[in-house]
């Protein structure tokens, strides 16, 4: 199986990208997971541009959405809400809506924060996007307050109980798309 | 009671099955000051021996937007991947005069409830060729937040922008099949 990971920030020591590849190392057998860094080249959605095909970087992360059999985002809180980067890049993923990459495709949302309240707001206000695009949201709910004390200076992950919580929504990921993945 | 009115008293027994172009299974649900309509016309439906069995493909619901299609069918309404079929089986069939009720049970979603369709019937009467036909107008109201289905969106004065009570209206024209 196939898990594309898509982190809302773009920053190079982000917590949430520290968190899919703290996810990656949690991986059960027969899980894959592809760390897409591909945010950062998505131009502005324009519907001017949205024609068939789009724009090559777009067509590029479309390809893989339509490629993996789930997708797993981790994002920061930008003002309550999904970073703009992040938003932007799923407005081109939406389109065409009716038959977009995203669509009846299992995902899991989870958000980190250096606050307390881990980005509950965004990852809340990221699953109505995902629902919207048709998406299969499964029921996921990890939000990682207080980010910068969850790791090391090197950037690795040192909180067990999130490193378990993460195993959770992985499992809970994997068992919508395969449940004998997850027995095993 | 005279002969007429204890055939008119009777549930129809035998085969009888829906002619599909000339009935409809449609929904109505109240939308922010309006109420939004759509239909399912790929179904089929039979009475036999006093139990209606309906089935609908939820894929071929209609509406008059291609964007509102793709919702309706997605995960987070009808989910018609994983659930393409609504049905409905009915346990009894009571007639008094021409009120019908059919209590049974609904499937949507994958998730099954107890329902009761309730209308008017018609017939059996014999059409031009000839064939008997019987008239169910029916249809019963759901809350769609029991078959899954909580999606919602607020209005500016905070009121929810959809209902959450579903009308589902059954017109099936039957006719009666040769034994």
């Amino acid at each position: 199986m196939n898990v594309l990971a898509i982190s809302g920030s773009l920053r190079a020591d982000s917590h949430n990208t520290a968190l899919l590849r703290a996810l990656r190392e949690e991986a059960p057998s027969g899980v894959e997971i592809e760390l897409w860094d591909g945010l950062r080249e998505i131009p502005p959605y324009d519907a001017d541009a949205d024609g068939a095909p789009g724009p090559a970087t777009v067509e590029a992360l479309r390809a893989l959405v339509r490629e993996a059999d789930a997708v797993f985002f981790a994002t920061p809180e930008y003002n309550s809400s999904v970073p703009g980067a992040l938003k932007n890049a799923l407005d081109w993923a939406s389109r065409p809506i009716a038959t977009n990459a995203f669509r009846n495709k299992p995902v899991a949302v989870i958000a980190s924060s250096t606050g307390a309240f881990g980005g509950v707001w965004a990852a809340a206000e990221l699953r109505k996007v995902l629902g919207a695009m048709g998406a299969r949201v499964v029921e996921v709910e990890l939000a990682v307050g207080h980010a910068a004390e969850k790791f090391d200076g090197a950037g690795e992950l040192v909180d067990g109980d999130v490193r378990e919580g993460l195993r959770d929504a992985l499992d809970t990921l994997v068992a919508e798309v395969s449940p004998e993945l997850v027995a095993a | 009671m005279s002969a007429t009115e204890q055939i008119e008293q009777a549930i129809p027994t035998g085969t009888w099955t829906a002619d599909t172009v000339h009935s409809g299974i449609t929904f109505e649900v109240p939308y922010a000051v309006a109420t939004f309509r759509g239909e399912v016309p790929a179904f089929e439906a039979s009475l036999v021996d006093g139990t209606l069995t309906g089935v609908a493909q939820i894929a071929s619901l209609t509406v008059k937007d291609e964007n509102l299609h793709a919702h309706l069918t997605s995960p987070e309404f009808f989910d018609a991947e994983r659930h393409p079929e609504v049905t409905f089986v009915s346990s009894e069939i009571r007639r008094d005069g021409d009120s019908v009720e059919l209590p049974g049970e609904l499937t949507i979603k994958g998730i099954t409830r107890p329902a009761t369709l309730a209308g008017t019937i018609t017939g059996p009467a014999v059409d031009h060729l000839g064939a008997t036909r019987v008239g169910l107008h029916l249809q019963t109201t759901v809350d769609r937040t029991q078959f899954g289905m909580t999606f919602n969106m607020p209005l500016p004065n905070g009121e929810p922008a959809l209902s959450n009570d579903v009308t589902l209206k059954a017109e099936l024209t039957l006719v009666g099949q040769e034994a």
